[in-house]
């Protein structure tokens, strides 16, 4: 029989990764929607990179990086007695890295697509921008939210390279169900690796179908 | 009282163009900004609106400055208090009708937003989406939210540019009663002159980004051309019947025919300006 910790171990990563991506990504899409500064082409780039680079070169960079041999390794270390390498935090960083465009990418191009009129008329009718953004701008987007929500997560679930490279397969800490699967065929056990990758396939099938499904309830509604 | 200076380079389609507008308005008037598209009339409305930055100058609102560029003052358009209609409507898809209006106002302020759903003829549309909305009832809603503000400033951007001509007078009507009930100084900015001299007492008429005339829309409309006979009219198109051509013109929203010769009808292309005048039983036509 086969473990069940991989499973709930990715689960939680996926979940903690999409609510700091909510977090991160609708400032970060918001001043990218707006800004007409130089610092948003780097900022692009950066947000971009992990779509086209191999989730192995994250890794290994990140790996680097957290390492207690190298400086911000040792300032984690030395300072807050914090060792992100093969850890769950580190991973849960790693994660957010590696998907950031996953929930970025559809978060700008709902908030490009509003007429700058609407955020205007909310500013000329007394409106900070914090009440424009949570009352008039996220309101009129939610296909676009649902869609960086699942495809963050689903894509979480998804991830090999990346959390290969740091985390290692510690289990109960770092080992995810992707990984459990690629040692269950080292070790021949095809039955085992089989059931793994049967349930991370239903369950990535499940998120694709909801979100469809949703964002044409969404759209029957039309928002704009 | 409004009193504005502004300037600001703004990119237009013929290259630049050097806005530059001082003008003064008494408060509780109605003013009509009028000039061919391009001459900067909407960048004005935003620049009072705070909307826009001007490039230097000020604006006075009676004793409060909104813009002063050498003080350097900016407020904000959240403090500015204007009611602003938007071109577009600018009307928020994710709540009704009367969302929209109470957006705009102050908490606890639920009777006068029940009074202006009444005066803009509303009621029976409080709870409906702003998708489900006919055009001229979507620039119901956004008079009655940008009055919701309480604002000392009204700009309203071309509000009946896209409304047929029935609704408009309509909605011209309501927007004198709204002007006679609240008292608030307005500027709407119209191609239509039917419109500017219904409305509006003053008409500030631009051109390229300056100020040309400031008075009376009588004054600026009437009796500009030599002969107070000529009409403007667009060339549709013409027919030729033995010697005679006949050609077919638009003028306002009605097509007359008159007669002309070979000579005058050989040039015209359609949507050409023309100028047709009538002296006793003769026509004659000016290209313009």
């Amino acid at each position: 029989m086969i473990e069940t910790a991989p499973i709930w171990l990715t689960l939680k990563l996926a979940f903690l990764t999409t609510i700091i991506l909510l977090f991160v990504s609708i400032p970060l899409a918001w001043w990218l929607s707006r800004s007409k500064s130089i610092f948003k082409t780097i900022a692009q780039v950066m947000v971009s990179l992990p779509l086209v680079l191999p989730p192995t070169v994250i890794g290994f960079y990140l790996l680097l990086a957290f390492s207690p041999a190298n400086s911000f390794g040792k300032f984690l270390e030395n300072y807050f007695d914090i060792r992100l390498a093969f850890s769950f935090g580190g991973l849960l960083i790693g994660s957010v890295i590696y998907s950031l465009p996953f929930m970025v990418h559809p978060v700008l191009s709902g908030l490009s697509s509003l007429p700058a009129s609407l955020e205007e008329a909310s500013y000329s009718l007394g409106k900070t921008k914090r009440q424009t953004l949570f009352k008039v701008l996220l309101p009129n987007i939610k296909p676009s939210l649902l869609t960086g929500i699942v495809l963050a997560f689903a894509h979480t679930i998804g991830e090999f390279g990346v959390v290969l490279m740091i985390g290692g397969n510690i289990p109960g800490r770092t080992n995810l169900a992707s990984i459990a699967v690629y040692d269950e065929v080292e070790a021949l056990n095809y039955y085992n690796a089989n059931i793994y990758a049967a349930i991370l396939v239903a369950i990535s099938v499940i998120i694709l179908f909801l979100l469809y499904f949703s964002n044409r309830k969404l759209q029957e509604v039309k928002i704009l | 009282m409004i009193h504005f200076s502004l300037q600001k380079k703004l990119h237009a389609a013929k290259g630049f163009l050097t806005l530059d507008v001082s003008c003064e308005i008494r408060e509780g008037d109605f003013i009509s900004l009028y000039g061919p598209s391009g001459a900067g009339k909407t960048s004005l409305l935003r620049m009072l609106a705070g909307l826009m930055q001007p490039d230097s100058g000020f604006i006075k609102m009676n004793d409060e400055i909104w813009f002063d560029s050498e003080k350097k003052i900016k407020v904000n358009p959240q403090q500015r208090l204007v009611g602003f209609v938007f071109q577009d409507y600018a009307l928020f898809p994710n709540m009704n009708v009367e969302e929209n209006i109470s957006y705009a106002s102050a908490k606890n302020d639920s009777k006068k937003n029940i009074e202006l759903l009444e005066i803009t003829g509303l009621s029976g549309l409080r709870d409906k989406k702003i998708q489900t909305l006919s055009g001229g009832q979507q620039q119901r809603v956004a008079l009655a939210r940008a009055i919701a503000r309480k604002p000392k400033l009204l700009l309203l951007d071309e509000p009946l540019s896209a409304i047929d001509n029935e609704m408009r007078a309509q909605l011209q009507n309501t927007l004198l009663t709204i002007h006679s009930q609240y008292n608030v100084t307005s500027i709407i900015v119209s191609h239509n002159i039917n419109e500017i001299i219904k409305l509006t007492s003053k008409t500030i008429h631009i051109k390229n980004g300056r100020l040309v005339e400031y008075q009376s829309p009588a004054k600026i409309f009437c009796n500009k051309s030599e002969d107070s006979s000529a009409l403007k009219c667009i060339f549709l198109f013409s027919e030729k019947t033995g010697n005679d051509y006949h050609i077919s013109v638009l003028t306002g929203n009605q097509v007359i025919t008159v007669n002309c010769n070979e000579e005058e009808a050989k040039d015209l292309r359609n949507g050409d300006e023309i100028e047709v005048s009538f002296k006793g039983a003769k026509v004659f036509l000016r290209k313009l």
